[in-house]
């Protein structure tokens, strides 16, 4: 049986993904955790993953001039198209790898090398499997790093036989995000009631829907500002999508994270702790 | 002066201080390149006086030219172009507009068209002009889209440009040729784990930076720890406030209810200037 995939995401960064996620995960059976942020991950603070495999990510490809066979030209600088080319120098942090410059170069003084653009993990958490990765610092094509965190998760999954795969996404809703969400199960957004918030989650349903994927909402930190919680409440209703879940705001989320545990197990009597064991609850409906 | 505002952790507060900031400065342009979830207007409520559509170049194949040779998606470094015996598909949200493919086409088969990525939307509102972009939904490249939002700079103006979470492509774009970067983060372990990857991308990059501590009181000591020993200057210190929280949530910044903070951002750029 193919495993089901769920990916939490937000739009706005910060309201709460990896701190909802790393709770499931301790709820959850049976489940391969991912964390699809490579650029910024967290997840892996809470659950401390043991990693038993590393994979070397070989993406993207930086172009090298030889100066010894340049005849500065200059053709190479008039084609780039990404302004990583100035007076024969090449920038590697704008260089996108595209190739054009080695093409067009009369010489054959330009070479494209591979180059590591982050690793990619396997490792066991107390809580099930983990697949994860890094990206390097500033790099491109996250995008591809993302999916082959999701490929590692679904061997994992079929070699542990493992039923579900909780992916948690990065913010935003461009490249990562879309490798984050493309043919999953179900999307889950978690959203804070702050102006900010509201337009960022419509914008992250607008996503999901756009690749006709189911979505359902959960409210973080909902009472620090009710009005604007019933404004969501009232959007889902009318947009056909279902609140799962409601967490009141409370600092110990913050203790939990200090002490490097997710919440539902650091103290499983919070308020918060019951809210996301009913969102669980609600959640495992649809699954 | 260019100030970039950034984070690596989402949510740490980016916004709130970009906005906060160009409150407190004269002659101000802001910048929002989180094209992807832009939310400084929320902040500001510009009156919109202009909006343009941006879009990015991506190739058209000619059938009745192209003889299926294959040589454009053997080029292709992004997979956006795939050659089928008798047709040619073409990705457009794959492409990164580097014009190979025309380029390597030995029939001359293709051309390259305009396709629409998202738009900018220019405005002002009390005495700040702010420029931002809106990626279209879908869209998955935003670097062509905050480019654009960049080239809107004005050289007679100081710029505040209010950078996307994250550490990979999109933040190097926003930061890109910028002569300082305020780091905004929280006291909490996910703070500063992304903190210390961000600082490490602005030193490959070169370029000056300082910390805010947003929500100070929550959390540990960690980050202070850490900003002393990376001797990282500590700018600024905007307290965990249920006063401050409440007007973000309903968009007010916080110079405008809380004046006495406009001197402190001012005084942040002073000690920037040095």
């Amino acid at each position: 049986m193919m495993a089901k995939e769920i990916t939490v995401l937000s739009g706005k960064g910060g309201t709460g993904k990896t701190s909802v996620t790393a709770s499931l995960a301790v709820l959850s059976k049976k489940t391969v955790l991912t964390d699809c942020d490579v650029d910024a991950p967290d997840l892996h603070l809470l659950l401390k993953p043991e990693v038993l495999e590393t994979q070397e990510f070989k993406a993207s490809r930086v172009a090298v001039i030889d100066e010894e066979l340049c005849v500065q030209c200059g053709k190479c600088e008039e084609h780039c198209r990404f302004g990583a080319i100035e007076k024969l120098i090449i920038d590697p942090i704008l260089c996108e790898g595209c190739g054009v410059c080695a093409y067009i170069c009369p010489v054959a003084a330009i070479e494209l090398e591979k180059r590591v653009s982050g690793y990619a993990f396997i490792s066991k958490t107390k809580y099930g499997p983990m697949s994860h990765a890094l990206l390097n610092p500033g790099e491109e094509n996250s995008g591809k790093l993302v999916t082959l965190v999701r490929q590692n998760a679904k061997k994992v999954a079929e070699k542990e036989n493992c039923e579900l795969i909780i992916n948690d996404g990065p913010p935003g809703i461009g490249c990562p995000v879309i490798a984050s969400v493309g043919g999953v199960y179900m999307g889950l957004i978690v959203v804070e009631p702050t102006l900010s918030g509201i337009h960022d989650m419509e914008r992250a349903l607008g996503l999901l829907n756009h690749f006709k994927i189911p979505s359902f909402v959960c409210v973080n930190k909902y009472d620090l500002n009710e009005e604007n919680t019933s404004r969501i409440v009232e959007f889902c209703g009318s947009n056909g999508v279902e609140v799962v879940g409601k967490i009141p705001f409370d600092p110990i989320v913050t203790e939990a994270m200090v002490a490097g545990k997710p919440i539902v197990e650091y103290s499983p009597e919070s308020r918060v702790s019951k809210a996301i064991a009913e969102l669980w609850k609600q959640t495992l409906k649809h699954l | 002066m260019i100030i970039t505002v950034a984070s690596g952790k989402g949510g740490t507060g980016k916004t709130t201080v970009a906005v906060n900031m160009a409150l407190s400065l004269e002659n101000v342009q802001l910048l929002d390149c989180d094209v992807e979830e832009p939310n400084s207007h929320i902040l500001l409520q510009p009156k919109i006086n202009e909006a343009e559509p941006v879009y990015s170049k991506v190739p058209v194949v000619s059938e009745e030219l192209c003889d299926y040779c294959g040589k454009c998606s053997k080029f292709c470094a992004y997979n956006a172009l795939f050659v089928a015996p008798k047709t040619v598909m073409v990705f457009p949200e794959l492409c990164h507009s580097c014009g190979g493919c025309a380029l390597v086409c030995p029939k001359n088969a293709i051309t390259e068209k305009e396709r629409q990525i998202g738009v900018i939307k220019k405005g002002e509102a009390r005495g700040v002009e702010i420029v931002y972009g809106e990626l279209n939904v879908g869209e998955a490249m935003a670097v062509p889209l905050i480019r654009a939002v960049k080239n809107q700079m004005k050289s007679n103006k100081s710029i505040v440009i209010d950078a996307p979470p994250g550490t990979a492509c999109s933040l190097v774009a926003s930061v890109h040729k910028t002569d300082y970067c305020i780091l905004v983060t929280e006291p909490t372990p996910f703070g500063l784990h992304d903190l210390k990857i961000t600082v490490q991308v602005l030193k490959d990059l070169g370029i000056p930076m300082g910390v805010i501590i947003n929500r100070a009181g929550l959390g540990d000591k960690k980050v202070y720890e850490y900003c002393e020993k990376e001797s990282i200057p500590l700018l600024m210190e905007i307290p965990f406030s249920k006063k401050i929280a409440e007007l973000y949530s309903r968009g007010v910044p916080f110079v405008a209810e809380m004046p006495e903070w406009k001197d402190k951002f001012l005084e942040i750029l002073d000690n920037i200037k040095r």
